[in-house]
Formats: structure tokens, sequence, C-alpha cells
């Protein structure tokens, strides 16, 4: 007996992982509250501000000085931390506590840097979701593509030219809605480009998708400067949406600001992802799209029409990702911009690895990108000090931390980009 | 001698086809988005000879500001014509060495969509070293352009090790990479060491003297010895490749890792090491950019070297001497691409759409077949990447 007690326990790669995101979330929170608290604290106070109605006067404040405020919200994230492995020991999820732990230091941070200066906590939120919007559709996108075993690096492609196509049919027809309307087929047709050439033709789908992003890149620019900037009085003065207010739902507080009173491609998105979680999940269609991204053979042998279910899905995804781009047009901005996705494709496209593959986890990966983002372009304009050369890398940064610490080896569908041909290797 | 001959067309039989349908679909949309052209759209025939006009206008000026101008001859000077063609090779110097970059990466499996970023950090590199000293002629050019070849090897190695140790993918990395150096050169010109004297906006002093590169065809062409460094460079992959063991461990991984690592191939060494050659390749680049025809280092010193780099790299199948002959093309593309753009007014991002389309061809041999309805045609193995599992 105690020979067997002697012998080391051996941790799965699985258990690794998550000891590491518990090792690092602890001592980050413990760094949090020695750094913001004690050795460097913020001298002044600090303002939150939040928006307790959709009538931006009714503005509650929060005012904290900010060496308690860091204080607070480091023990918190400690606290949470101590769950966190308090959960490992005994086996059950960190999620939360973990999530917890990096509210906790994220507010720690905010507070200390934010010393002294106001911070409009609601219009933070918002922007966080709105910055998130195109990310979401965009990951979406990649998600439909490549459960089904297609990988979509031109997800960057497919939302600059429906953003093009949504401006330019707007302002034509001095409507956002034919505009919201034309985006998808934008979408749709660059994933036939990428659908055509991956599947048809077994193009290497990393290449190719590379490939239509240079190309969309390039045309948009080319008809930008050809059309757009000539014309712009008739072809690029795209209306915009205005904000649709959800009766009683857009009275909640904080909440209400946030989430119910937006345009309608915001709540397109809502019901999109829904539609989707449910549908990959709990349908017959979902069933046979996870079956090919994982062992098309299999699929194949029980009848599913492997490459043309991967032909449709593509497609369907560019039909989402288009929505997206719309987003960037007449969703809010109205004129089209050259290159104005500005790599947006390729954050969702991290979003969705960062996700794992899922919905929901994509989804909270575009949002953390988006108040990354935001957060940046905040504390950029109350200025706290640092370059905003810096502050602009932050979306960028974490990504790389996402990508590498937090989710360390995931695991893409296990046919996702390989060619299916019939009696082939897989 | 015949069956040579049929062996050649054999070989450019692709390439041919595949250029042939990216300029013939380049020159549609030329020809569709002139004003002029869609005036006369009432009468065909006029219409198609105004857009066979206008496509033609277009080629010429491409060409004119690539290879040979005749406008340019002064004084009996028929040198002077070739003038375009000096410039193509100029813009194809940084472009070879991307290309290299992002070609060797693909021989170890990985797809380096970090040339731009690492070609920021060897201009820097560069640009310090060679303002910021006063060194002996020769060894002020050495010191320099192996100073931005090392900081472009950190900044590569990064995502190597990123890679090697976590398993994350490097094109997410790379793509990352870009932004963050992208905004690091904003910083950087903007910091006291980087400032020009007397200037407020961001442009570093220009490089000493002795530290630029030799021009080689008198002051009025750009023409410098950075064609050497490019060409020595691609002649130094080639040889890692196939002459030393590292290049063998290098090919294996990327024929196929899992095989590699069981014949006792070290995988993240060799993810590690090729990611830092890569960013030396591509930080030469910026370095022979800031030192041979730029000498100040600006914002926009990187262009789209880098992501131009990946066309360049797929286009010359990730051979050094096809990365050569392919970053000479687009390098011609980009000189004459200004030409036409001041001539005839089609703006240059016209060329990326060519320089897409030609390399989406190029990559799907088979679809050119269907196209042509060709029955067989020798296309060597297309390029591949790893996917997200790779």
């Amino acid at each position: 007996m105690s020979q067997v007690l002697k012998i080391k326990k051996v941790r799965s790669n699985v258990e690794k992982r998550r000891l590491a995101g518990v090792s690092v979330t602890t001592l980050l929170s413990v760094l949090s509250l020695l750094f913001f608290g004690f050795l460097n604290p913020g001298k002044d106070k600090t303002t939150f501000g939040f928006v307790l109605n959709n009538e931006w006067v009714l503005i509650k404040e929060w005012v904290i000085s900010s060496q308690t405020g860091s204080r607070i919200f480091s023990l918190v994230a400690v606290a949470a931390s101590v769950a966190a492995a308090l959960a490992f020991r005994k086996g059950a999820r960190i999620v939360l506590p973990t999530g917890i732990a990096t509210f906790g230091i994220f507010m720690a941070f905010i507070t200390w840097v934010a010393s002294g200066k106001f911070i409009p906590f609601t219009g933070l939120l918002q922007g966080s979701l709105l910055l998130a919007v195109p990310l979401i559709f965009g990951s979406m996108s990649g998600l439909i593509c490549e459960r089904s075993g297609v990988i979509n690096i031109a997800i960057e492609g497919q939302l600059l030219a429906s953003a093009f196509v949504s401006g330019v049919v707007a302002s034509l027809t001095h409507q956002s809605a034919w505009g919201l309307l034309a985006a998808p087929f934008a979408g749709a047709s660059i994933s036939l480009l990428l659908a055509t050439f991956a599947i048809k033709f077994s193009v290497d789908q990393v290449i190719l998708g590379f490939v239509i992003n240079v190309f969309v890149i390039g045309f948009t620019s080319f008809l930008y400067k050809k059309l757009l900037v000539p014309y712009q009085a008739s072809w690029n003065t795209a209306p915009t949406f205005s904000q649709l207010e959800i009766p009683l739902l857009s009275k909640i507080p904080i909440i209400g600001p946030i989430f119910f009173s937006q345009s309608v491609v915001v709540y397109l998105m809502f019901i999109i992802v829904g539609v989707i979680t449910f549908a990959l999940f709990k349908t017959k269609w979902g069933l046979r799209t996870r079956a090919i991204g994982e062992h098309p053979t299999a699929a194949d042998t029980v009848g599913i029409d492997v490459n043309k279910l991967r032909f449709r899905n593509v497609v369907i995804a560019g039909l989402v990702a288009g929505i997206g781009g719309a987003y960037y047009t007449v969703g809010s901005v109205g004129a089209f911009g050259n290159e104005m996705t500005a790599g947006a494709g390729f954050i969702a496209l991290a979003a969705l690895i960062f996700g794992k593959w899922s919905p929901m986890g994509a989804v909270f990966a575009a949002l953390l990108f988006g108040f990354a983002d935001n957060l940046q372009s905040t504390l950029t304009i109350i200025g706290v000090g640092i370059p905003s050369e810096f502050m602009l890398m932050v979306p960028y940064i974490a990504t790389i931390i996402a990508v590498t610490g937090l989710v360390g080896r995931v695991r893409a569908p296990a046919a996702d980009g390989i060619p299916y041909r019939r009696g082939g290797a897989n | 001698m015949r069956k040579a001959l049929s062996k050649f067309g054999q070989a450019i039989k692709l390439p041919g086809l595949s250029f042939f349908m990216a300029f013939t679909i380049t020159g549609l949309i030329i020809a569709v988005s002139d004003a002029k052209v869609l005036a006369k759209f009432s009468s065909p025939f006029d219409f198609i000879t105004s857009a066979l006009a206008s496509v033609g206008n277009a080629y010429l000026a491409l060409f004119q500001g690539s290879v040979f101008d005749v406008n340019l001859i002064k004084d009996g000077s028929f040198f002077q014509g070739f003038y375009p063609l000096s410039e193509t090779i100029v813009t194809a110097t940084p472009l070879i060495l991307t290309g290299l970059s992002v070609a060797l990466a693909f021989k170890s499996g990985l797809f380096n969509i970090g040339a731009q970023g690492q070609f920021i950090f060897g201009a820097i590199g560069a640009s310090y070293v060679g303002f910021n000293f006063e060194l002996p002629i020769g060894i002020h050019i050495l010191a320099a352009a192996l100073t931005g070849a090392i900081f472009a090897a950190i900044w590569g190695g990064i995502v190597g090790i990123l890679k090697a140790r976590t398993g994350a993918h490097e094109v997410i990395l790379t793509i990352m990479m870009n932004y963050i150096a992208a905004y690091f050169i904003l910083w950087v010109l903007k910091t006291q060491a980087f400032l020009r004297p007397g200037r407020i906006d961001p442009i570093a002093p220009e490089v000493n003297e002795n530290a630029r590169l030799p021009l080689l065809a008198g002051p009025s062409f750009r023409l410098n010895f950075g064609i050497f460094i490019a060409l020595a460079a691609a002649l130094f992959v080639w040889w890692l490749l196939t002459k030393t063991t590292i290049g063998f461990k290098f090919r294996a991984v990327g024929a196929n890792s899992q095989a590699a690592k069981t014949a006792g191939i070290s995988v993240p060494f060799v993810i590690t090491s090729t990611m830092m050659i890569c960013g030396a390749l591509a930080g030469l680049g910026g370095a022979v950019q800031v030192l041979g025809s730029e000498y100040a280092l600006n914002t926009d010193i990187a262009g789209s070297f880098g992501f131009d780099a990946i066309t360049v790299a797929l286009l010359g199948r990730a051979q050094p001497l096809g990365t050569v002959f392919a970053a000479l093309l687009f390098g011609a593309l980009q000189a004459g691409g200004r030409t036409m753009q001041s001539n005839t007014g089609v703006p240059l991002d016209i060329v990326q759409v060519t320089q897409a389309l030609i390399v989406l061809f190029i990559a799907a041999p088979a679809f050119v077949r269907y196209i042509f309805k060709i029955k067989k045609m020798n296309a060597s193995a297309a390029l591949t990447s790893k996917g997200w599992n790779g």
C-alpha cells in the first residue's frame, strides 16, 4: 500500500492546463494586490459613472479612493483564486472562480490607472459590446465553416466585402435596410469563392483564405479610390440605422442601455448566436455538420453528402459574416472607409480559437477582445500617461496571451482543413 | 531538344495560364471601371475599342514603369531609359528577403505571416545603428544590418518559442505580432532617441554616409548593393535547405512533423530556429530598405513588403530561386503600378488584385485544368500549410 502511495501522481494534459490556469490567476491576483494596493497605489480618487437609464442625464457616480478600490478588487481576485484552487483540488469546474478573479484584476487595474479620473463605466461596457459585434458575427462565420471541416481565414475578406457592398447599396438606395439586405450576399459570394476552391479544387485552405483576403482588400481599395472617393455624394453616403429601444427592457438600470437600446444589427446578432447554438447542438443539421467536421468518412458511410453539406455551410457562414460587415457601415458610421475592418476578421478567428470552437466560448472571447479594445480607447481619452501606441497594442497582446497562455493546446474539429475525397486518407 | 522544349512547355503551362487569366480579369476590371469606357456603352464597337485602349494604356504604363521608358531618354543617354528597370530591382530587393523569410518557413511547415513585423524591427535596428554611431566604412553597414537582423530574429523567435512551447498557431501569433510591431514603430519614432533634430513629425535622422549601401549605377538611380545581399540570402537559404543537417531537419519537420519527431528530431528546436532565421531574413529586408534606399526610418517604411512577401513565396513555390523571380515580377508590378497610377489614374491597388489572382490560380492547378479543359498538366506538389491541429 505504501508503495502505491509513493508513486508520483501523473497529471494529464488537461489537469496541467487547469493547474497552470489556477496558478497564473493566483499569481496575478497577488501581484495586483501588492502592486496596485500597496507598493504603488493611486493617490487620488477614482470616479465610476453609471448610466442607470437610457437617458444619459441619469448618471450615478461612485467615488472611491483609488488605493482602497484597488485593494478591494484585488482581494476579491485573491479570494476567487483561492476558490479556484479549492475547486481544482476537488476536480470541479474552475471557469467561474477564475473568471471572477480575472474581473477583479481588471477592475483593480482600472481603479489604479484612473486615479483622479472619471471612468464612464456603462459607456465602457456598451462600447465593448459594440466593438465585439463584428467580431461575434465573424467568429460565427468561422464556427460554421470550421465545425464542418473547412478552415476559414477569409473572415476578414467576408467582413470587408460586405461592409463595402452594404455601404454602396445603402448609399444608392438611400435606405439602410437595403444595405443590410445586400450585405449577406456579398459575404456569401466571398464564401462561394472559398467553397469552390477549397472543396471542389482542394486548394490548401489557409493559403486560399489568405489570398482571398489580399484580393478583397485590393479590390475594395481599388473601387474605393475609383468610385467612392470621386463620386462620394452618391456612392458613399450610407444612412445608418437609428437606435431601437426595446420597451421596458431598455429601462433596466445599466443592463438596459447596454443591451436593449441598440441598432437592429445588434439584436440580429443576439438572435443569430442563439439560433446557431441551438441548431448546432439540437438539430439534425447540427449533428451532420459536426459529423463532417470530425469524421467525414463515417458521415459519408451513413449517407451524408460531405462536400455538398460543407459547400452549403460555407455559404451560410458567408451570409452570417455579411451581416457583421453591414455593421461597419449601415450599423454604425454609414460611409465606407478604406480597409475599415482593420484586421477584425483575424481577431474574430482568434476569438473562435480562444473559445475552443464553441458558440458561447467564441462570444465571450469576442466580448473580452471588445472590452480590451474599448478599455484602451477609454483610457487613451481620459489620458492615463501610458503612450497611446501601447494602449493600442492591448487587444493584440490580449489575443496572444489568450491563444498561448489561457487556452493552451486546444483541439480543432478533427477534419478541419482537410479536403474530403471518397476513399481518401481520412 | 524537342523533348526538352515540350518539358519546358509543360513546366510553364500552369504559371503561364495563371498569368494570362489574372491579367485578363485585371484588364476587365480596369476597363469596366473606366468612366470614359462606360460612356460609350450605347455603341458596342466604340465600347470595345475604348475598353481595349483603356486596358492597353494601363498595361503600357505598367511596362514603362517597370522595364523601359523611351520618354526618359534625355541628352542621348539611352541608359537612362532603363531607370524603371532599376526601380523594379530596388522594389524587388526587400521583397526577395521577406519572400525568402516566408518561403523558408513554408519548408519547415510554418506559415509565417509575420514578415511585416520582422521587417519593421529590422528597419528600426538598422536605422538606430545607422544614424547613432560613427563607424568606419564597411563595418558600419555590417553593424547596422546585423543589428537589424538580430532585432528581427528575436521578434520572429518569440513566435517560434510561443508556438513550440504552447502549440498556439503561428498564423494567429504572427498576425498579432504584426499589429504590435506596427504600433511599436509609431511609438519609437516619437521617442527622443529617434526624433530628428529640428523636426516634430515622426521621422528619424538619415543614416550616416558610411552606413549607406553603395549605389551601383550613379546618383540618378536608386539601384544599390542591396540586391546582391538579397541574392546572397537566396543562395544561403538554398544552401541551408539542401546542404546542411539543420536544413534537412527543417524539411523533415515540414514534410511530416510526427515522423520527424519519431526519427529523433526536436520539433520545438526546428520551430524556434526556423522562426529566428525567418525573422533575420525579413529583418535584413528592413535593414536593406533603410540603408539602401530610404536612409531615414519613417512610419511607412515597411509599406506592404511583409504581406506581399507571402504572395511572392507562394508564387515562387517556396523555392529560393523561384522566390527571387517572383519578387522581381511583383517588384515590377509595384514599380509599374505606380507609373500606371500617375499616368492613367488606375489606382495602385489593382496590382494587389492581380497578385492575388495569380497566386490563387497557381495554387489551384485543378481549377486551371478545368477552365482550359486540359487533361494532363505537370504541376509540382501544391504548397500546403498546416491546419489548427498540425
